[in-house]
């Protein structure tokens, strides 16, 4: 870790100004950005302390849909009633993501922002090579240890997997993202790799993530997300499924089906071929197993992250069971 | 005077008051620790202390070329580069075993290149970040030559074998080659890592020619050696402390060349100075288990009883180094078989060299055995708990003597019962709750006794409070507590009244902490050293004319809760401090040792600084082992192959328990980090570079709490006098071996697939 300087922020306005400077970073729970700092990854020349801003930690949930502040912690999302009862499915992808010690520290905004977990990134020491990195050096994963990397949205410059759990339910249900003025929606927010896999959200120098807003529905308020994962806690998916369903009056046909992967592609992934395959049909295992396997068309592996081809579409079915099956 | 005969009594709660060896005393150490008031070696603040960060070879194979220096040697607050040119040379220290060591220079900072990982310079500053800033500043170019990156590389080749290694008995070839039913598979275990929670460091601070390391170490004697030797200073001039150790697991018992760094630029730059590994550096800086190959040959009747097992085993070592894992070591003891045969070699690999891990050799050898019984048991369609019943072994099958004590047979009866074996239904994926399929699965383990010498030192203060002083460590098992039982009972004084010291080498010399034997030792030595202390208090009490007990004319006194009385009752009832006020003495103390009586300064000096200890587990007429069932219950999702484990029921035989509570909290230890052996832990390589890339606790994983469900216990023990002075055998190894095996056999009877490479993750199930 080199020396770097510390400002401690007096107004959102004065963090964007100080975050435009080069080398600026702004600094949230720091959960992400000191460990990459500590790999050698994260090199900020000044890091600018947004953490204690007032009035951005904010969680209102009413009928139209819920605004989370970007200092809002994920701990206090994931319990917040109106969270838990509207979009149950937000609610389970926090707490399911890292520890209890890290969702008391970490923010949504940050949590937006955190990088890939493919280990030749976090390793600059000992594999200069790397695309997201250093642009045009190279791809240290392809040909190596690829057992975490994605199989969808990949490029030949680089298959890092998008590693967060909240954006993934972020994508199913449509949320913006506030930078300020500026609004994005969450799927326009995160980049695929392409030829810069070194520009992973559209974010510019200056600009600050305010806030998250996700439009209310019936599929977000009927709704879960499933994390498949080696350990039962504390890691990131291997697959995972944020999924919303609303029913017709029949309790049986599908009006709007939501569906987005994590753990399995370079950015957080709504499967709309899934989602459309099943609109106005029965709900039923079949046919659900059948449709799921359309959420990894496309996919391109790299010898140990096989799998994830395999489990992806069993997650997403078995995710749209159980939401289904929901009162 | 007898003062206290050894009491056979089973080591449960109903054994004794905590005041007393088979108590259930909470850890005494336990409060510190939780308060944070215990200071763990590198936590001492020493004035003027420097630190250390060490900066590692990124390629596996090959020569340092050129190291540049200048731009770390002008960062802020840089005092000095090491590199492999500029540190002192130091002598090379002996083995374990007490080797005299080739009489050539020993340069822990490296110019050929063995690992990644290696180090190859360090950076000192004044502060630590500092030196992190520095350290990458330090430029290393390499002549990079051709790694073997692990067991599966191309160019490992078939490895050196390991005569040693070799158990024969019978014909087993034969034997095998007629066998009415043949089974034959092999069982890979990866590299795992010990992880302890305290990462490896140290502050080594110089006075003239004498050496203090602050140090966690499972061997202060083994590593004072290896100090002194390699700086050529007496033994004597060496300390190491260690009060408390966070977690081992077999890592912390060798000086290690980052110590030789630490205490090389302590000595050149006059100041203390402190160096604690990255952890990262954890992986590579000093050895985990060595990934092992096995392959396990059955030959058996249709009803199941082994005429034959042929054993053929592998495992990585260094280039440079030497490390063998014993695979052979449960495959010889567990069954009775009339034809046997085991043979091992090791594979050079680009690797640091693998180090001692939670039952080296026993755990990866039961993985083999205990799997293939089990495929065994299905081939001839007898339940898995039956055929290990058909196979029992009623006296060891390799050295031919009778069991100390074996309770096997009653921890698997105790083990079925408890857990309900008898429910289980025979068929794979023959049970079912939902999308989990459910699978029971038995496997058994054992670990040797193993014994050697401890000294003890315990003193009767003028206030009546007694303190025990050794070299012995504790690191989690419950050294601290066991002793002030031991002395406690010995003495009879409450154990509140008994401070034990532990982990300065200053004190009463102690072997290795490894192996599970220092219970054992030291409960010995305590009870030794405490008798003779008791000898000497009651001696005073009836011969010294100012006693209040002088008139009384008793040739014994008794005792009890601190109090000295006669054991008529008669006569006055006195607390020892006031005894010792009477005859004006104002301590009492004796030292106590388990060594034989006629042995030299020579003998003492070496069975407490190298392993090269004449009690193998064999000697004499018996032959030594604890033993344990595992009853396991997983569950996996049949689409997704995850596994869950979700009941664990354990019978275990450690002999006497000297404290049950902790003795409980050791086995359920190791149980845990076999269900994280079974299911998680591996240390991936990248096969192009040779280098482990999950090198943190994010991406190697470990169980958490959500991974572990209740765990129970049965202690099926009985005190084995063969074993050791109080009656105990091992504990701490003891648990974790048969732990995978189980695992694997309850996932192959919920889902019909065999898992035989470790960890059973989830893409080998879907
Ligand atoms: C061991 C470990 C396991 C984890 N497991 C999971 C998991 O299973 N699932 C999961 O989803 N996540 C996981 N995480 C990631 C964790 O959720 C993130 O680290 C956390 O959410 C980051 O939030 P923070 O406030 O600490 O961000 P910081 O570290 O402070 O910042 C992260 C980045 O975001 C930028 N930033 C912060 N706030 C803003 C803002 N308002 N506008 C613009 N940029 C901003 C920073 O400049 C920095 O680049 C894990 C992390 C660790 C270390
Ligand atoms: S996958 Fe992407 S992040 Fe990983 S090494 Fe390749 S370019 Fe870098």
């Amino acid at each position: 870790m080199r020396d770097f300087s510390y400002l401690r922020a007096t107004s959102p306005a004065a963090a964007r100004e100080a975050a435009a400077l080069p080398g600026a970073m702004l600094l949230a729970g720091g959960t992400t950005l000191l460990d990459l700092a500590k790999c050698g990854v994260a090199e900020p020349e000044t890091l600018v302390d947004i953490s204690h801003l007032k009035g951005l930690d904010t969680i209102e949930v009413g009928e139209h849909g819920a605004r989370l502040g970007a200092l809002a912690k994920m701990s206090q999302v994931a319990g917040h009633e109106g969270i838990k009862s509207r979009f149950p499915a937000v609610s389970e992808a926090l707490w399911q993501a890292a520890s209890a010690q890290i969702r008391n520290m970490a923010s949504i905004g940050g949590n937006l922002m955190q990088r890939t977990r493919c280990p030749y990134f976090r390793d600059p020491a000992n594999f200069p090579a790397c695309n997201k990195r250093e642009p045009g050096s190279g791809c240290s994963a392809i040909g190596g240890v690829t057992r975490g990397h994605a199989v969808l949205g990949t490029s030949e410059a680089c298959i890092a997997m998008y590693p967060g759990d909240l954006a993934v339910a972020l994508v199913a249900f449509d949320a913006t993202v506030h930078l300020g003025e500026r609004q994005l929606s969450v799927d326009d927010f995160f980049l695929l790799p392409g030829t810069t896999p070194e520009r992973e959200h559209a974010i510019q120098p200056g600009e600050m993530i305010t806030q998250i807003s996700i439009p209310a529905s019936a599929a977000a308020r009927r709704s879960t997300y499933l994390k498949v994962r080696d350990r039962q806690s504390y890691e990131f998916a291997a697959a995972s499924a944020a999924v919303g369903i609303e029913l017709e009056a029949d309790g049986r046909t599908i009006r709007d089906l939501r569906v987005a992967l994590g753990g399995v592609a370079t950015k957080p992934w709504r499967a709309r071929a899934v989602e459309e395959a099943l609109k106005g049909k029965v709900l039923e295992e079949d046919a659900v197993r059948r449709a799921s396997l359309l959420a990894v068309e496309g996919a391109v592996d790299h010898g140990a992250n096989h799998y994830k081809i395999e489990l992806a579409p069993r997650v997403v079915a078995r995710a749209i069971l159980k939401t289904g099956a929901m009162a | 005077m007898t003062i206290h005969d050894l009491r056979t009594r089973h080591g449960d709660a109903s054994d004794g008051s905590a005041d007393q060896v088979g108590g259930r005393l909470s850890r005494v150490d336990g409060p510190a620790k939780i308060t944070g008031a215990a200071k763990y070696a590198v936590e001492q603040q020493l004035e003027g202390l420097a630190h250390a960060v060490l900066v590692e070879s990124t390629v596996a194979a090959g020569k340092v070329r050129a190291i540049d220096t200048a731009a770390a040697e002008g960062a802020p607050g840089v005092l000095l580069v090491l590199t492999p040119d500029t540190i002192p040379p130091l002598k090379t220290a002996s083995d374990w075993f007490g080797t005299p060591p080739p009489d050539v220079p020993y340069c822990p900072l490296a110019r050929d290149i063995a690992f990644s990982g290696q180090h190859v310079a360090a950076v000192v500053a004044e502060s630590f970040e500092q030196a992190v800033a520095a350290a990458a500043l330090v430029k290393v170019s390499y002549d990079e030559a051709p790694a073997v990156a692990d067991l599966s590389d191309p160019k490992a080749g078939d490895g050196i074998p390991i005569d040693m290694m070799t158990k024969e008995w019978g014909e087993a070839e034969a034997a095998f080659a007629s066998a009415p039913v043949r089974i034959c598979a092999a069982y890979n275990t990866p590299r795992e890592y010990q992880a302890p929670m305290e990462p490896h460091g140290l502050i080594a601070a110089w006075q003239g020619d004498r050496l203090t390391v602050w140090e966690p170490s499972q061997w202060l004697d083994g590593m004072a050696r290896t100090y002194a030797e390699w700086f050529a200073i007496p033994f004597e001039n060496v300390r190491l402390v260690s009060p408390y150790i966070g977690g081992g697991f077999g890592s912390k018992a060798l000086a290690l060349s980052h110590g030789a760094v630490a205490a090389s630029a302590a000595k050149m730059l006059g100041r203390p100075v402190r160096l604690v590994m990255s952890r990262p550096q954890t992986f590579t800086g000093y050895g985990g288990r060595a990934a092992t190959r096995q392959t396990v040959t059955l030959g058996a009747d249709r009803d199941g009883k082994i005429q034959s097992i042929v054993h053929r085993g592998v495992n990585e070592t260094s280039m440079g180094g030497m490390w063998v894992e014993p695979l052979g070591s449960v495959t010889s003891v567990m069954y009775a078989t009339p034809n046997f045969s085991s043979k091992q070699n090791v594979v050079r690999v680009n690797s640091v060299v693998p180090g001692a891990m939670r039952a080296p050799g026993e755990n990866p050898s039961a993985f083999g055995i205990e799997s293939a019984i089990d495929e065994l048991a299905y081939v001839v369609g007898i339940d898995p708990l039956e055929i290990r019943l058909r196979n029992y072994a009623e006296q060891d099958p390799h050295a031919r003597k009778a069991w100390s004590t074996r309770q096997l047979r009653e921890a698997f009866a105790a083990g079925a019962e408890a857990f309900g074996w008898a429910r289980r239904s025979p068929a794979p994926r023959s049970m079912r709750d939902g999308n989990q399929l459910i699978g029971w699965g038995v496997a058994a383990g054992t670990y040797p006794v193993r014994r050697a010498y401890g000294e003890a030192l315990v003193r009767i203060l003028a206030d009546g409070t007694v303190e025990v002083e050794s070299s012995s460590i504790d690191m989690g098992q419950g050294t601290y507590t066991i002793l002030a039982q031991t002395a406690a009972e010995t003495l009879g004084v409450p154990a509140d009244n008994v401070v034990v010291k532990l982990g300065d080498s200053r004190f009463a010399r102690a072997g290795v902490t490894g192996g599970s034997r220092l219970a054992g030792i030291m409960t010995g030595a305590v009870h030794k050293a405490a008798g003779a202390a008791l000898d000497q208090l009651v001696g005073l009490a009836i011969s010294d004319p100012r006693s209040p007990f002088h008139a009384l004319q008793a040739n014994t006194l008794v005792v009890a809760g601190g109090r000295v009385s006669s054991p008529r009752g008669d006569g006055p009832e006195v607390s020892i401090a006031e005894l010792l006020a009477s005859v004006g003495a104002d301590q009492i103390e004796a030292k106590g040792d388990t060594m034989p009586a006629n042995s030299t300064a020579e003998d003492r000096y070496k069975a407490y600084t190298t392993i090269a200890t004449p009690l193998t587990h064999t000697d004499g007429d018996y032959s030594r082992h604890s033993w344990c069932a595992h009853f396991i219950e997983v569950r996996v999702d049949e689409d997704f192959g995850t596994v869950r484990v979700s009941r664990v029921v354990s019978a275990l035989d450690s002999g006497r328990l000297y404290n049950p509570k902790l003795a409980e909290s050791q086995w359920k230890g190791g149980i845990i980090m076999g269900i994280g052996q079974a299911l998680l832990e591996e240390g991936i390589v990248d096969r192009r570079h040779g280098r482990i890339v999950n090198n943190n606790l994010a991406d190697y994983l470990v169980p958490t709490n959500a991974d572990i469900p209740d765990i129970q216990t049965i202690s099926v023990g009985i005190p084995d006098p063969h074993s050791s002075a109080l009656g105990g055998k091992g504990v701490g190894e003891l648990a974790i071996v048969g732990v995978a095996p189980a695992v694997a056999n309850a996932v192959f009877h919920a889902t019909g697939k065999r898992v035989r490479d470790l960890p059973i993750t989830l893409e080998k199930l879907i």
